[in-house]
């Protein structure tokens, strides 16, 4: 078990400075639930971003729902502005596959045409199944395919790493 | 004496959609929640999911009815699906094909979802029971019996308004008996553990022992609407008159209409429902219709976030294997 | 053929027979029972050790589809089905296609039910003609052909003038009139009006569509002298009405159908079509009163009211389906479970199924007398079986029953001294 917080602390190191090199000064955070919009929410105060956070629940977006059909716990999506040409920061907490991302960049197109679009993840972990890459990244995992890590939350934010059965 | 019903799996999740009775209130808070999910995307620019991308939804109405077919081929579409439109209240079945037969062909199709409307009770539950296990029904209104869509965006709009529905007095006006809306909003409500469900008609519109529906009956409107927090209109069909059960439409609006006078009588904030196509001056005054408390058009908005849920809940739960991982 | 029944329970109650004892047959009569007559040499020999010998049990209503219907059965298919069934007797009603409203069809039946030579089938002529409740029937030919009876083959007269007209006419000719209690506006539903109905949104049929009926047609017959039979009672109101007209001294007799003592309109949930049933299964507290006038004897008989249909018409939502069930083969093992219940003693419950409908029909049969047509049930009380399409022999398999438990399996039946139906099994 790890606390999540200090690697958000990285993150928004890395944040800052890849938005400065970029020259953006108006990003939009938009995190995917559950963990993504914790991250996310932690990210906004950090940076004292001024525009609002979105949400993005994804259930509607997966290419897996012929097999595992939608989940009962689906939330409204919230995008509080319109993002018509602005720079989007995507935030999830474990990037693994990269099918969440896709799902989530899918969603988005559908609410507007943005600028930019960053992808900011607390875990990279191994086991890309599509061309997705983070720009910001917590930390890096080397993990094998039956090998599980979670982000539980809100309070504290804390990574469990299950080992493969 | 209900033993698992043709509408759940082993599991009780929803397989299809055809009764809200026996439903539990984990299966209505469910759709409810996964409408709310959905009320929004009308708003967006591209006011389509993928959801249902590749599969056919075919819409089998026995009985003609444009605006409710509407609002589900609204809702596959978008869900990305593919819809197909068979009446066959003009088609086949007149010419002596057994419902049976019809189904084998559609199914033959490769469809994935059958919404059906029929004039005869049970025949949804009928169809169900009959059609290969890959398919998902929907009853979009079989006779008397059930219209679990319309009740299930009757109590999403409801809730929109009031959630707190221990607390709510609800009233029913008009014809009781021939009402698949009433009968399935009852459900619904007593299932959400609504605080008190009225029924307001003459004898003649209310079936037997509607009382062991768990609800107040009352033949007074003024009397009945006192206090109500909601007040759902219901659609007087024109045959009644014909049948002997009401005199004519002048005295039943006399008696039953809901008429801004009346309606002062429930809370000052009661919301106007009606299942809708309204008969003005007949069960409802336009005023009252088109006036600030009517929530009627709101109903025909939340029916297709309500449809999109049932229809990505059902056809989601043929595809979920039964043993769930977590 | 000479044939001796050994080592079985004979119970007649005609002759309030019930002892273990030996039952002789020649040239298709009862010929002994406990002797044999002078000179008796056994042709065959049935072992009825552990089983009960009663007489055939007699139908008072059975649709064998032919003529008109053979899509759905016909007599030969469900003369076999009433044999298996220990029916030696079934009394068919008028509304065949065409309707038994001459001669001629009276006699196509009795020439076809002669063919099968299972079981004996009686004829009810039409009431009125084309039973349209409009002009009467040519009735003195129809009792000269044949008929026992006269009736309006399960459409009730609407115009009470007609009835009493055809009332009138029947009694000069001294038939007995069959009425099925069902008002033709009121019945117009699908289902027993009660909180099952109105859950499952079928229309409803109330309950005084049946006793409105019948209290009109008591009236109309109060002066008449005529005989009236009414068939197929459904409610416990209808048991009350027709009990205290018979109190009055009014010549009325009644019966009912054996699955409304066992089912009711609960059953109908899940839009179940093989219940749909008319009249409508009703509610529970019908069903006790129904079992108690049985007991006591308002209703003097217990029939099947069998309607045998094709698959195609129960596979349909509920209220296109068609009514009725296949029940020859149920009804004697759905009786037993009466006994068994309590309801009634079991030489009551048979003397119901035998001589009691023997009585209303006016015949002098369903016993055991000596010269009596050897028309015999031998019954295993103990078996147990379980209902199937399998061991249905009848050609509608639309039963309720299916898949029910029973307990009392006919073994032989015999019919004018000739064994008609033998079960493999263990024999």
């Amino acid at each position: 078990m790890r606390d999540a917080e200090f690697l958000i602390e990285a993150m928004a190191g890395q944040l800052r400075d890849l938005l400065a090199r970029r020259g953006i000064s108006e990003p939009v955070l938009v995190g995917i639930h559950s963990g993504g919009v914790w991250i996310a929410e932690r990210l906004h105060q950090r940076l004292e971003i001024h525009a609002p956070l979105g949400r993005l629940d994804i259930s509607f977006y997966r290419d897996d729902f012929s097999r595992l059909g939608i989940n009962p716990q689906v939330r409204p999506s919230e995008l509080p502005c319109d993002i018509d040409g602005r720079h989007l920061v995507l935030v999830d907490d474990v990037l693994h596959t990269g099918r969440t991302v896709r799902a989530a960049l899918n969603e988005l197109f559908d609410y507007g045409r943005p600028a930019s679009v960053l992808l900011a993840v607390l875990v990279d972990r191994s086991g890309r199944e599509l061309p997705i890459e983070a720009n910001v990244i917590g930390t890096r995992m080397k993990l094998s395919a039956g090998q599980h890590v979670q982000l539980t939350g809100p309070e504290p934010l804390q990574l469990t790493l299950q080992p493969a059965p | 004496m209900s033993t698992t019903h043709v509408q759940l799996d082993p599991q009780g999740r929803l397989l299809h959609f055809l009764t809200v009775e026996g439903l539990t209130r984990r299966h209505l808070t469910e759709i409810l929640d996964t409408a709310e999910s959905l009320h929004s995307v009308a708003e967006r620019r591209v006011k389509k999911l993928p959801t249902l991308h590749g599969k056919t939804v075919v819409n089998l109405f026995f009985e003609a009815s444009t605006r409710t077919r509407t609002t589900f081929e609204l809702a596959a579409k978008r869900l990305s699906a593919d819809v197909l439109n068979l009446n066959i209240a003009t088609s086949s079945a007149v010419k002596g094909e057994s419902l049976l037969d019809t189904l084998r062909n559609i199914e033959a199709m490769q469809c994935d979802m059958f919404v059906v409307r029929h004039v005869q009770s049970g025949a949804a539950e009928f169809i169900a029971r009959h059609v290969k296990p890959h398919i998902a029904v929907l009853n979009a209104g079989d006779g008397r019996h059930a219209h679990p869509t319309q009740a299930m965006l009757d109590v999403f709009t409801i809730r929109r308004h009031k959630p707190d529905f221990p607390n709510l007095q609800v009233a029913i006006v008009g014809d009781i008996l021939h009402s698949r809306v009433a009968r399935s909003l009852i459900h619904a409500l007593s299932i959400l553990g609504t605080g008190a469900i009225r029924v307001i008609a003459p004898r003649t519109l209310l079936p037997a022992h509607v009382e062991n529906l768990g609800v107040q009956v009352f033949h007074d409107l003024a009397y009945g609407l006192r206090d109500v927090d909601v007040v759902v209109m219901l659609r007087l069909q024109r045959e009644r008159m014909e049948s002997a059960l009401l005199p004519s439409e002048q005295e039943f609006f006399q008696r039953y209409g809901l008429t801004g006078e009346r309606l002062a009588l429930a809370r000052p904030d009661a919301l106007v429902m009606h299942p809708g196509p309204i008969n003005r001056g007949v069960e409802i005054d336009s005023r009252v219709a088109d006036g600030p408390q009517s929530v009627i058009l709101e109903q025909v908005t939340n029916g297709i976030a309500v449809r999109m849920a049932i229809m990505s809940i059902t056809l989601g739960n043929h595809a979920r294997p039964l043993e769930e991982t977590a | 053929m000479r044939i001796a029944i050994r080592g079985g329970r004979v119970i007649d109650p005609a002759q309030q027979l019930d002892t273990v004892t030996d039952l002789f047959i020649a040239a298709g009569r009862i010929a002994g029972i406990g002797e044999p007559p002078a000179d008796f040499v056994a042709e065959q020999l049935i072992d009825a050790t552990g089983r009960i010998v009663c007489p055939g049990l007699i139908d008072l209503c059975a649709r064998l589809r032919e003529p008109g219907q053979e899509h759905k059965a016909t007599i030969a298919s469900e003369a076999r089905a009433a044999a298996a069934g220990g029916i030696t007797t079934v009394v068919c009603p008028p509304d065949t296609d065409p309707v038994i409203d001459e001669p001629a069809v009276v006699e196509l039946i009795r020439r076809r039910a002669k063919a099968a030579g299972q079981t004996r089938v009686l004829t009810l002529g039409a009431l009125t003609h084309r039973l349209r409740g409009e002009h009467l029937a040519e009735m003195a030919a129809l009792r000269d052909a044949g008929c026992l009876g006269v009736s309006d083959g399960g459409r009730t007269i609407a115009s009470s003038r007609v009835l009493r007209r055809a009332l009138e006419y029947a009694a000069t000719f001294n038939l007995t009139v069959f009425l099925t209690p069902l008002d033709p506006e009121l019945g117009q539903g699908l289902a027993h009006e009660g909180q099952v109905a109105t859950r499952l949104g079928l229309s409803g049929i109330p309950v005084a569509a049946e006793t409105g009926i019948i209290a009109r047609d008591l009236e109309l017959i109060r002066d008449l002298g005529v005989r009236v039979h009414f068939g197929r009672l459904s409610s416990a109101r209808a048991v009350e009405l027709v009990a205290r007209a018979r109190a009055d001294g009014l010549p009325v007799s009644a019966d009912t159908a054996i699955h409304h003592l066992h089912l009711s309109e609960i059953d109908l949930s899940g839009f179940d079509s093989r219940c749909h049933l008319r009249p409508p299964l009703r509610g529970l507290r019908d069903l006790e009163a129904l079992r108690a006038g049985l007991a006591s004897g308002v209703l003097g008989a217990l029939c099947s009211d069998h309607q045998p249909h094709e698959p195609d018409a129960k596979q349909a939502p509920f209220g296109d389906t068609e009514p009725g069930l296949s029940g020859l083969e149920t009804l004697l093992a759905l009786s037993l479970r009466l006994a068994r219940d309590g309801v009634l003693p079991l030489s009551t419950l048979l003397e119901r199924l035998t001589c009691g409908p023997a009585r209303i029909l006016g015949l002098d049969s369903g016993h055991l007398g000596i010269g009596a047509s050897a028309d015999v049930c031998i019954f295993d009380p103990d078996a147990e079986w379980r209902l199937t399409p399998d061991t249905l022999r009848s050609q509608g398999q639309n039963s309720p029953f299916l898949g029910w438990s029973l307990q009392g399996q006919v073994t032989h039946t015999l019919f004018e001294g000739r064994l008609v139906y033998a079960r493999d099994a263990h024999d």
